[in-house]
């Protein structure tokens, strides 16, 4: 398959009051086109920062990344921000509609395009209300169906099921991974959590602690389609759980001594 | 049995607060026709000089006598179109600029020092300045009502426009959102709950300036009505005049709070 994200040597420092703090350092790394990458990293390792890059919401310090692009008017990304990106003064339908409207679409496609993701995370019921009114599961559904209601080429999430109980996590995850299945997207997605992880993504990209860089490349050979039983049955998500967990586990100790020292 | 019981507790507190309700409610309508009533009988029983502080219920058959001989509606009439136009004039440009300085720091920056400086300077301590420049005609106040709305109205729309959460913006950038998109569905909604707090405190600065600019500068209106019924001891007449004004600081704050509810459902 082609390759759709393609990254390479990029690095981006925060220079502030006479210090330089690296976040993320030579990340390299190619996602093919429909593929489900999970970014897996300890906190502060600069994940979201890499996210950021490619969401064009900040600018690399140097190396350079591209997305293919496919059809020429689809934008070429869209994000599901890490805190509520749900926008409190737009109803449930204007937030889904956000994007498509900016992008001046005809008001028949967007009315279509909508009703059909609301209906798809199960929010057509809550169009006309607000986000106050809604629970936090519902909020990040609104936020998951604004990015693939605008039909981006790739889709950035930043843990957006990481403020969920397990209970809504599940549901969502599951959700995702059905409207994932039917619109093939590119999807990159970052989580702290390694069950996730294995229940989403065909590659775990795990990273080390900050300056963040990517220093394995796991593939999640587990067969699709996926649920959270047999996930957790699987004796192969096992062994790459332990393997991940290990990792993660020496490089928050690498990141202590870091901070320490 | 425990479930039927359970109900009935629900029900009495329910009932409960429903009372609590209705006496809050009554307290907040005694407090004004207790003071009325006070005033009523020390004034009636000469307790306090009645020339001074005449009975309510004389002032009220003064204003149903001014009522039916069509003066006094010429004076509210006039008051009410400065207070409306001056009011319109200052607070569409500092919604405007507010806006544009809450989004663009470079113009905030630029701006803010001018506001700091003239926000101070009571208005209507340039009436003179602005009665020189724009005539003793209608323009002088409504200009002068305008210039002391405009401030708190600007320095709450900056200040609406800068706390709206950055991850907001970052939303709209990331969708694509043009300038005119930040501004209208981003800045203006977002700062709108700000904002109203500021256009809450210009409507009351407006009473006051009207009142003391028609004092000094008008030949007609409610600040002219009290000015001059004062000067001729008409003091029921000047009462009239004092009790309109407080009306219609009730009833403009009636109304912003209405149209606050129905431009910031969201809150
Ligand atoms: N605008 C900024 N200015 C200065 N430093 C920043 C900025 N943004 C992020 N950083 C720093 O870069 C590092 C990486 O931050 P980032 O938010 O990318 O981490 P993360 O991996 O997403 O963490 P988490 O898992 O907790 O969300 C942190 O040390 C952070 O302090
Ligand atoms: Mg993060």
């Amino acid at each position: 398959m082609k390759e759709k994200i393609v990254i390479e040597a990029l690095t981006k420092a925060f220079y502030q009051k006479e210090k330089i703090h690296t976040a993320v350092e030579d990340i390299t790394v190619s996602i093919r086109d429909g593929e489900f990458v999970c970014l897996v990293g300890p906190s502060g390792c600069g994940k979201t920062t890499l996210l950021r890059i490619i969401a064009g919401l900040i600018k690399e310090s140097s190396g350079s990344y591209n997305i293919q692009r496919e059809k020429k008017e689809s934008p070429l990304q869209s994000m599901v921000f890490q805190e509520q990106g749900v926008i409190p003064w737009l109803t449930v339908r204007e937030n889904v509609a956000f994007g498509l409207k900016m992008r001046g679409l005809d008001k028949r496609i967007v009315k279509e395009r909508t009703d059909r993701f609301l209906e798809k995370v199960g929010l057509t019921a809550y169009a006309r209300q607000y986000p106050k009114e809604l629970s936090g599961g519902m909020k990040q559904r609104v936020s998951i169906a604004r990015a693939f209601a605008n039909d981006p080429e790739i889709l950035l999430m930043d843990e957006p099921f990481g403020a969920l109980d397990e209970q809504n996590k599940f549901i969502l995850q599951e959700e995702l991974l059905h409207i994932w299945a039917e619109t093939k997207k590119t999807v990159l997605f970052i989580t702290h959590s390694i069950d996730e992880a294995l229940l989403l993504a065909d590659r775990v990209l795990l990273m080390s602690a900050g300056p963040g860089s990517i220093v394995r490349d796991i593939t999640v050979d587990i067969e699709r389609p996926r649920t959270m039983e047999k996930v957790r049955a699987d004796p192969r998500a096992a062994e790459l759980f332990v393997e991940i967990w290990n990792h993660l586990q020496e490089e928050v100790q690498k990141g202590r001594k870091g901070n320490s020292s | 049995m425990s479930e039927s019981k359970a109900i009935q507790l629900e029900k009495q507190e329910w009932r409960r607060q429903r009372r609590q309700e209705r006496w809050k409610q009554l307290l907040t309508i005694a407090s004004p026709i207790f003071l009325l009533l006070v005033w009523e009988f020390l004034s009636r029983t000469g307790l306090v000089d009645a020339r001074f502080f005449p009975p309510p219920t004389a002032i009220i058959g003064t204003f149903l006598s001014m009522a039916a001989s069509g003066e006094l509606f010429s004076h509210i009439g006039i008051s009410l179109f400065r207070i409306i136009a001056g009011f319109l004039l200052g607070v569409i440009p500092a919604i405007s600029l507010g806006l544009l300085m809450g989004l663009y720091s470079p113009l905030r920056h630029f701006f803010s020092p001018l506001i700091m400086a003239l926000m101070p300077i009571p208005t209507l301590a340039l009436l003179p300045i602005i009665l020189i420049v724009f005539g003793v005609g209608e323009t002088s106040k409504v200009v002068t009502i305008a210039g002391s709305v405009f401030f708190p109205v600007i320095i709450n729309t900056v200040a609406g426009v800068v706390n709206i959460d950055r991850i907001y913006l970052d939303v709209a950038r990331n969708y694509g959102a043009s300038s005119k998109d930040f501004f209208l569905k981003i800045a203006l909604p977002g700062s709108l709950p700000v904002m109203m707090e500021g256009v809450q405190m210009g409507q009351a600065i407006a009473l006051l300036t009207i009142v003391a600019a028609e004092m000094m500068g008008a030949n007609a209106g409610i600040g002219y009505l009290i000015w001059t019924s004062y000067k001729a001891f008409l003091l029921k007449e000047m009462f009239v005049g004092l009790m309109l004004i407080s009306l219609f600081g009730y009833l403009f704050s009636l109304l912003l709070k209405g149209i606050q509810a129905k431009v910031v459902p969201w809150k």
